[in-house]
């Protein structure tokens, strides 16, 4: 029986019909629920590594000790991993190996909008494309397939609305494969001698790849008599051609997108009169084509920024404009914002009390920098705050700036041990008056609470290795290590303060679990005597989502707290100076 | 049949997943194919979030554009207002009455439109109103929102009383089944 399914849940249906054994992921928007359901079957181990690089040659090693291997990340996560990847692209795999990852057109939840599929050329290694929850299964087990039968990593590509979406899948029984490990330097150990001589392989490996993708019904065309239009398309946007275009026009569907099928392509593009290529982000399929000497429409008409849709392709393409009832007036925007109880809030205004500057970091911490608090002055990637604060200082020296600038790194548990620990040695080693605050929730928390090296905890939710922050930081040359309550906003500002007025490095870690952790005991709401609020506003300065300023009987503006949302946390009680707030 | 869209907006955090995973597995077991598209990771924290719900004899785009949604089901007014252009000229919008300002208006950045409901109904479109927050404590917890909407939109559909609860046991925790039935019997008996 069919049923509806996730497109990350049913990629990790297709990991378990694999026989996929070992598992090793950071968690990342969209790529996170792979791991997640594969976390929920017995028969796969996973884990959460600390990055990356790790998870993916934890997986290598796993594929070399011969058990199918699988690890999942985001777009900017293959950047991380980008080194191994690289050259398991000359070594090849024993067992299979599969390489998830989830770009995000749009940025929903992503700091950049980069398109994988040059990571896929980049490593000269396979790339398949699902276009729905049943391809993300069929095509994860076709990977292993692939990736043993031509001794390469695959990557499999997901995108937002092929991982976030449900469609109907059909499951089928686990298959197990193992090998054995044979020692083979010449194959495994890439130093030059070995590397030099796996080069050709890798590219008759590609030439190989690319007549299966001629033939074998990967990539496929779906024929309109008569039609004189066509369209070269992929992934999700198949589904919008599909549905705008699907009766008469004919299309080649490219489950494949590395290598391409050149012959396909040229002889698709003769049989119909217009070509378009529909393809989100980068124009990868289009400049192939045109490399061809083929006459394609692709970037001239449609956006290279952002999303697609069905509609988008009815206005681009067919001059058509929707119909729609529109409202008349602007509605105020509902940006994302640090929940109530967040302990984030109370380190990030006293940051702004101390005017501080914030260079930042990747996850929840970075809705600090949103409007009241507004204090975040950098975030470009995963553990740049603590190696950022390193290079701002040391400039600030070479130019001769004494000037009080209050300098900090903002950085969270789960992204300090993905990589701000290097970032950390090297304030150590290279001695600049550098000030990182790791902002410790105990949970990896904008991806939706993963555990992480500093949890104690495993994927599972059993007791694992706990890496003990404090000590890790003396380990690494820093003397101060401080720890501070984020719900006590003035010990907050004190030890702050202090750190950023001595002349050593210092670490300050800011403490406190996610208030959306299940374990965690919230306080009885908070309420405003009205007769005691001034309406001064001051409580308005921490951004909580559960105060608002509110007309009381007599028409007189007042602060009041939403009582389904407040959780007690106290930090508005410590901002009024009339004592309403109880 | 023309494929039929449904829309679920509303704040991240209110519980809109429940309410498409709740009519995916009705509209499924009714037969349809059917997709649902949701959204995960930074808009969960308090931001405005929207799930997609679509269904008929083959479905190909997981997500709804503008001008096409038949229903809009929402969470918060505002966020009625907000993807009001989504909807068909003729369709309909259930909505809660309870407004949960953002942070835009909290600050002062921006005021929250006065009068929205009826400047939701000015559009021309069908809108069916209820203040579900009290329906749902009367039901037994303010966070059963979800299932006085879902019981107020199950009129403009002619499946049976019965498929709706054999949808809410099988996506509901056992513990809460009692609750949330009561909660959509009270959204689906509401008269204004």
């Amino acid at each position: 029986m069919k049923e509806l399914m996730l497109g990350n849940k049913a990629a990790a249906r297709g990991l378990f019909e694999a026989g996929v054994s070992f598992v090793s992921s950071y968690p990342g928007t969209p790529s996170t629920e792979i791991t997640e359901e594969a976390a929920k079957y017995d028969e796969i181990y996973c884990e959460w590594a600390p990055n990356e690089k790790v998870a993916m040659e934890a997986a290598f090693g796993a594929s070399l000790s011969g058990v199918r291997s699988f690890c999942g990340m985001k777009h900017v996560g293959l950047n991380v991993a980008a080194d191994p990847l690289y050259t398991m692209s000359y070594t090849g795999v024993n067992a299979g190996l599969v390489v998830g990852v989830a770009d995000d057109a749009g940025m929903h939840s992503s700091q950049n909008e980069q398109d994988s599929r040059r990571h896929a050329i980049g490593a000269k290694v396979p790339m398949l494309e699902p276009s729905d929850s049943e391809e993300a299964l069929e095509f994860a087990k076709l990977a292993y397939e692939l990736s043993e039968e031509y001794d390469t990593p695959v990557l499999l590509k997901m995108c937002t609305r092929v991982a976030h979406s449900q469609s109907l899948v059909e499951t089928s029984s686990r298959n197990v494969v193992e090998k054995t490990y044979e020692k083979n330097p010449a194959k495994y150990s890439m130093a030059p001698a070995n590397a030099i001589r796996r080069h050709p392989f890798v590219e008759e490996r590609m030439r190989k790849l690319a007549e299966y993708g001629e033939t074998s019904g990967i990539n496929r065309v779906e024929k309109v008599e008569g039609a004189k239009r066509g369209f070269i398309t992929s992934s999700t946007s198949y589904q919008y051609v599909k549905e705008v275009f699907g009766n008469d026009s004919s299309i080649l569907k490219l489950g494949m997108v590395n290598p391409l099928p050149d012959k396909l392509l040229v002889d698709f593009a003769k049989s119909v009169e217009e070509v378009y290529v529909v393809e989100e982000l980068d124009p990868v399929i289009e400049e192939h084509c045109k490399a061809l000497g083929l006459t394609v429409h692709g970037k001239d008409i449609l956006p290279i920024c952002g999303e697609f849709s069905q509609g988008l392709l009815r206005e681009c393409i067919l001059g058509e404009k929707a119909e729609y009832p529109e409202f008349g007036e602007a509605t105020p925007v509902r940006p994302p914002v640090m929940c109530a109880g967040c302990p984030h809030r109370g380190l990030f205004y006293s940051l702004k009390k101390l005017n501080c500057t914030v260079l930042g970091d990747i996850g929840c911490y970075t809705l600090g920098g949103t409007p009241p608090l507004g204090m975040m002055d950098m975030t470009l990637c995963m553990g740049a705050s603590v190696s950022a604060v390193h290079g701002f200082n040391r400039a600030r020296e070479l130019k001769n700036e004494t000037d009080k600038k209050n300098i900090v790194a903002v950085i969270g548990d789960s992204t300090f041990m993905h990589s701000g620990m290097t970032g950390l040695a090297n304030i150590a080693y290279n001695m600049t008056n550098s000030t990182v605050i790791i902002v410790d929730n105990s949970i990896t928390g904008m991806t939706g609470h993963q555990q992480n090296p500093t949890t104690g905890y495993n994927i599972k939710g059993d007791p694992a290795g706990k890496i003990d922050l404090e000590a890790l930081c003396h380990a690494l040359g820093f003397e101060r290590v401080s720890v501070v309550d984020p719900y006590d906003l003035s010990q907050c500002e004190k030890v702050i303060g202090e750190e950023l007025g001595v002349d050593a490095p210092s670490v300050i870690i800011s403490r406190r679990p996610c208030a959306l952790l299940k374990y965690v005991k919230h306080n009885p709401p908070l309420c405003v005597d009205s007769e005691k609020c001034k309406s001064c506003k001051s409580c308005m300065r921490i951004g909580c989502p559960a105060i608002s300023m509110k007309a009381d009987g007599t028409g007189t503006v007042k602060a009041v707290i939403d009582k389904t949302q407040c959780t007690g946390c106290g930090i508005c009680k410590q901002m009024c100076a009339f004592s309403a707030i109880s | 049949m023309n494929t039929k869209n449904i829309m679920i907006v509303g704040v991240g955090g209110q519980g809109s997943l429940l309410a498409s995973k709740l009519l995916g597995h009705l509209l499924l077991k009714k037969g349809y194919d059917v997709k649902v598209s949701e959204v995960h990771g930074m808009s969960q924290r308090g931001g405005s979030v929207v799930t997609y719900v679509r269904y008929g004899e083959k479905v190909f785009s997981p997500i709804i554009d503008k001008g096409e949604a038949d229903f809009i089901v929402s969470f918060e007014p505002l966020e009625a207002a907000r993807w009001i252009s989504y909807l068909k000229k003729d369709g309909c919008v259930v909505t809660n009455t309870v407004q949960t300002d953002p942070m835009t208006v909290i600050t002062g950045a921006a005021e929250y439109p006065a009068d929205i409901v009826s400047k939701i109904s000015a559009t021309g479109v069908k809108t069916d109103a209820l203040n579900c927050l009290e329906l749902a404590a009367q039901a037994g917890s303010v966070k059963a929102v979800n299932l006085v909407l879902l019981g107020r939109l199950s009129h403009y559909f002619d499946f049976d009383k019965s498929d709706w609860e054999e949808a809410i046991v099988a996506c509901v925790p056992a513990k809460f089944l009692e609750l949330n039935k009561k909660a959509f019997d009270l959204g689906l008996n509401y008269t204004a």
